[in-house]
Order: C-alpha cells, then sequence, then structure tokens
C-alpha cells in the first residue's frame, strides 16, 4: 500500500508536472519564429520521390532540386 | 550460408510443431500446432528450393513494393471476411436460430464475435496499417525498405498470427480479453512479428534521404511501439502446460481490469488512431494533391494524441471497484483528447481548401473527407460517452456498439478503401481504376450501411439504457431483461441490413480492383510526370 500512495503521489505531482512542461515545450517549439518557413520543405515530402528512392549522394541526377538535404 | 541456418531452424520448428500436436491437451492447441508444422514446413520447401541458388542483390534505386502489393490483396481480403462475419452475427442476435445446433461450440455468437472483431481490427486494419506503413515509409524516406526479405517475414509471420487466432477462437481457444483473446503461443509469435515490423519501419526511417522525418512516420511510429508495449504488458501470463491453450493471467481484479482496458482502449487509441492517421497525412494530400494544411498543426496534432491517449483507459470503468481518482482521470483525459482529435479532423478536412471541386469528381476523396468527418463525429461522441453521468446511461448498452463502429466502419474503413483505390493503380502500374462509378456505388452502399447500423444502435442503446433504469412508484426496476431484448428486435434487423450493404461495397471494391490490375492496359513507365511540388 505503500508503494502504491508513494508512486500515486510522485504520478499526480512531479511526473504530471513534467509531461505538462514537455508538452507545452513541443507546442511554443513549434510555433518558434520562422517555423512556417521550415515546415514548408517537410510537408511537400509526399510529393517528391513516388517512383524510386534519391539517388546516393555521388551520382545525383539534377531531376530533383528539392532535396538537397539529403 | 544463411539459408542452411533458416533450413535448420525451420526443420527444427517443423519438428516441435508436430511433437507439440502429439502431446496436444486440447482440439485448439492440436489444430494450431498442425498449423504451425505446416506453416514451416512450407517455409522449409521454399527456402530448400531456393538455397544454392544465385541471389539477385536487392536494387536500391527501387522502392520494394512486392510486399505492399500482398498487404494490399490480404487486406481487401480479409476486409471481406470480417464483414461477413460481423453480419452474420449481427444477423444472431437478431434471429437466434441462426446459432445452428449443428454448429454448436463452434459457430455461435460467443465463438464469432472474437472472430469478427479480430478480423476486421487485425486482419483488415492490421494488414492495412502494414501495407500502408511500408508503403509511406518508403516515398516518405526516399530509401528502399529495410532489411531485404524482413519485410516478407513480417507479413507472413502476421498472417499466420491471424489463422492462429481465428481458427483457436472457434475451437476455444481465448484469454477473454477483449481485442487480446489469443492465447499465449500466439502472442508469444506476434512479439517475434512486431519486433521485426518494428526493425524494417525504423531501419528504413534510419537510412532515409529525407532531412526530416515526416509526419505519417511519426504517426506509424508510435502506433508500432506503443502496441508493442501493450501487448507484451496486458498479455503477462502464465500457461498451464506448454502442450494446452489455456494460460492464467498474471493479475488479478481491478489491477487486471485495468490493464485490460488500460491497452483496450490505447488498442483504439494507437492501432485505429495514431496509424490510421499516419494513413491520412499520406493518402489524403496526395489524393488532393496538395500538401498538409498546416505541418504545424499535425505536430502539434501528433504529441498531444500521444500525451492524452494513454491516460483515457480507466472510462471503461466507471462504477467498478476502479478508485474514483482513476475513473476521474480517465474521464478528464478523454474530455481534454476532444480537442487534438478535432485539430486533427480539421487539418485533414481543410487540406482540400481551395480543391472542394474534387469532392464532386473524386469519389475517392470523398471517401478521405467522409472517413475523416466520421473521425470528428465519433471523437466528439467518445469523449461525451466517458462523462461518468452519460456512461451511467451508455455503458453496457448497443450505444457503445454503435460507437465504436462509427468510428471503425467511417473512420478506419473508409480511410482504408480509399488507400486502397489510390494504391491499387500505382502498385500495378495501371493508368487508373477499372470504374470510378464502383467506386460510387461503393462510397453510398458504404456511408448508408454505416447511417442505418450507428442510427439503430444509438435507437436501441438509449432504449436500453432506459428501459434498464425505469423503476416504479415502489421502486422495483419496471422492466425484466428480456423485455429491453424482445423490445430491441426491429433494430437489430436494421443493424443487420447495414451490414449487409456495407459487405456489399467491399465486395464491388474488391472486384473493381481486381479488375483494374486485370484488364487495364500497364502503363509503360511509372508516373514520373507527376511534378514535384
Amino acid at each position: 500500500m505503500e508503494t502504491y500512495s508513494a508512486l500515486r503521489q510522485f504520478a499526480d505531482s512531479w511526473a504530471l508536472l513534467a509531461l505538462f512542461i514537455f508538452f507545452i515545450g513541443v507546442v511554443v517549439w513549434v510555433f518558434r519564429p520562422g517555423a512556417s518557413k521550415t515546415y514548408k520543405d517537410p510537408a511537400n515530402i509526399p510529393f517528391r520521390h513516388e517512383d524510386k528512392p534519391a539517388p546516393e549522394k555521388g551520382d545525383k541526377t539534377d531531376e530533383e532540386p528539392s532535396d538537397k538535404d539529403g | 550460408m544463411a539459408n542452411y541456418l533458416k533450413l535448420i531452424v525451420l526443420g527444427v520448428i517443423t519438428l516441435l510443431a508436430l511433437i507439440a500436436a502429439n502431446y496436444a491437451r486440447d482440439l485448439a492447441y492440436l489444430v494450431n500446432a498442425l498449423t504451425v508444422a505446416a506453416a514451416a514446413g512450407i517455409a522449409f520447401l521454399w527456402v530448400l528450393r531456393h538455397t544454392d541458388e544465385p541471389v539477385m542483390p536487392a536494387p536500391e534505386t527501387q522502392y520494394m513494393d512486392g510486399v505492399v502489393r500482398a498487404g494490399v490483396i490480404a487486406t481487401a481480403l480479409w476486409g471481406v471476411v470480417g464483414f461477413l462475419a460481423g453480419t452474420f452475427i449481427a444477423f444472431q442476435l437478431a434471429f437466434p436460430e441462426l446459432n445452428f445446433e449443428w454448429a454448436q461450440g463452434y459457430m455461435n455468437f460467443g465463438r464469432l464475435r472474437p472472430l469478427h472483431t479480430s478480423a476486421v481490427i487485425f486482419a483488415f486494419g492490421g494488414n492495412a496499417l502494414i501495407a500502408t506503413s511500408f508503403y509511406v515509409v518508403q516515398r516518405t524516406s526516399a530509401a528502399r525498405l529495410w532489411g531485404g526479405n524482413l519485410g516478407w517475414f513480417v507479413f507472413w509471420g502476421y498472417q499466420l498470427v491471424i489463422v492462429l487466432a481465428a481458427t483457436g477462437y472457434l475451437l476455444g481457444a481465448t484469454q477473454s480479453r477483449e481485442y487480446a483473446e489469443p492465447e499465449w503461443y500466439v502472442d508469444w509469435w506476434l512479439t517475434i512479428v512486431w519486433v521485426a515490423y518494428l526493425a524494417v519501419f525504423l531501419g528504413t526511417i534510419v537510412k532515409r534521404k529525407e532531412r526530416h522525418i515526416y509526419v505519417a512516420n511519426w504517426f506509424y511510429l508510435s502506433f508500432i511501439i506503443t502496441v508493442a508495449m501493450l501487448h507484451i504488458v496486458n498479455n503477462l501470463s502464465i500457461p498451464v502446460s506448454i502442450f494446452g491453450s489455456k494460460s492464467v493471467a498474471l493479475f488479478a481484479g481491478v489491477q487486471d481490469a485495468m490493464t485490460q482496458w488500460w491497452y483496450g482502449h490505447n488498442a483504439v487509441g494507437f492501432f485505429l488512431t495514431a496509424g490510421f492517421l499516419g494513413m491520412m497525412y499520406y493518402f489524403v494530400p496526395k489524393q488532393a494533391e496538395r500538401p498538409v494544411y498546416s505541418y504545424k498543426l499535425s505536430i502539434i496534432h501528433f504529441w498531444a494524441l500521444i500525451f492524452i491517449y494513454i491516460w483515457a483507459g480507466p472510462h471503461h470503468l466507471h462504477y467498478t471497484a476502479l478508485p474514483d481518482w482513476a475513473s476521474t482521470l480517465g474521464m478528464v483525459f478523454s474530455v481534454v483528447l476532444w480537442m487534438p482529435s478535432w485539430g486533427g479532423m480539421i487539418n485533414g478536412l481543410m487540406t482540400l481548401s481551395g480543391a472542394w471541386d474534387k469532392l464532386r469528381t473524386d469519389p475517392v476523396i470523398r471517401m478521405m473527407v467522409i472517413s475523416v468527418g466520421f473521425y470528428g463525429m465519433s471523437t466528439f461522441e467518445g469523449p461525451m460517452m466517458s462523462i461518468r453521468a452519460v456512461n451511467s446511461l451508455s455503458h453496457y448498452t448497443d450505444w457503445t456498439i454503435g460507437h465504436v463502429h462509427s468510428g471503425a466502419l467511417g473512420w478506419n474503413g473508409m480511410i482504408t478503401f480509399g488507400a486502397l483505390y489510390f494504391l491499387v493503380p500505382r502498385l500495378w502500374n495501371r493508368e487508373r481504376l477499372y470504374s470510378i462509378r464502383m467506386v460510387s456505388w461503393h462510397f453510398w452502399l458504404a456511408t448508408i450501411g454505416i447511417v442505418l447500423y450507428a442510427a439503430a444502435m444509438w435507437v436501441t442503446g438509449i432504449m436500453e439504457g432506459l428501459m434498464w433504469r425505469e423503476v416504479d412508484a415502489n421502486g422495483f426496476l419496471v422492466n425484466s431483461f428480456a423485455d429491453t431484448v424482445a423490445a430491441k428486435f426491429p433494430m437489430y434487423v436494421v443493424r443487420g441490413l447495414g451490414g449487409v450493404l456495407y459487405l456489399a461495397g467491399a465486395i464491388i471494391m474488391c472486384y473493381n480492383l481486381y479488375m483494374t490490375v486485370r484488364r487495364n492496359p500497364a502503363v509503360e513507365s511509372s508516373h514520373s510526370a507527376v511534378p514535384a511540388e
């Protein structure tokens, strides 16, 4: 019973606080300045490599201008 | 060389399974052992025939689509099996004579019901998730599937799980844990398959050529990891005998109930929601030909969903031995969950902004949109039903079944159909679907089927709940349980008819997809004409 009480108390105090802060942190991080521009590129990932994988770095053809990050 | 090792392992498994069949203590175990022996034997022969043959190195310049094609076929076929089982048991409830005397103990409602739920959730939904996740992770990572034939191991291993579970149910092997009915050896096997699945998926992400991990992959990954965790904890049990199917759960009493519903609700949250949201975040933008409405919102959707969903399970145990604080916690988190769910729904729907005319011309996008609509509807209904006062009316009634089906048929079913219509022409290099009209027919049959189903269950559920709590002036209950059963008859027939319509739509889809592959001429080079942006 003691373990139960201790864990329960930890869960509804520090653990709750830590999870909540992490979550708020994510939300704040997503709305950081310049985020809209950053996320424009990932949002278009589904439209890039429909037919075949991106070529290896050495033998890159210039058909995919947008994968310069890869 | 690896093939020799595989042959030894498969040979030993075949032998052990036959020994297990010989010592089997019950029929379900016997049949399952023979199934395992047959599967291992067939795999043995297959490996043997490919041993010492020249092997082609897998071309890294191509995607591995064979296993996705197999998954698409399995999804469509298991879907029809699951819908058929569901329609049949719906009529068993309306007409008890359908629990045939000659099939007692095998095909009565109690045996077929887990067969139906597992077939639609794990066989239809699971195959859809595995197939689409393999397709999406390759496209969004711009890399071939990791692990070579490990992907095929995942596919066939998963089919074996389904067959073992289904035959086990009919012959009476069950842990009696909802959505986790398969007995201990099936659980162990699924664990192995699932770890392989995680390895293939994660391996592909690790070797990705895109810098960013696309949001769909985040959802898929959370689905795979969380299901692994849920599966292992909820299935902790000790087999009574190594030669029998019976096992005893590790937990007891309210802890056992809480573990089960922690599992059960997160099976909904991570299997049927997070995984299928992965599908939504890839296939809706692809079919609408425009990126997701707000990528920021999708990130918040993801973190909010996985942070909140995991706590919602206790709302299945209102007014039980569960401590009040736990059931309140479950209720609060269920209500909070409403917000991220609707954020995700808005994100999916608004992806079409500026392309709403596609709804008129493209029945596939219509299917995806109605599925997102049903997602919004059932994620509104769910939190409402989790409120303790509402739950006191709705719990144990057919309202719950109606809620589950508006989510499962509407959201999971429709988004899967949309994905299948999207995938088949691309996977088999066909120019287009065989018939767009048939897609329209499927859309309307399925939609009307769901409406009949959900409406019937609302009426019968609320009626049943009100009849159960009705007391006369002296405080005596007015209705017996049999009275409510009799009053539900018409709604049960309507529900069964809804199932017939939904099933008919799925059969039309199978025919349409089959003819797409068979009839249309193959496209010469695949669709590289699609613009990059």
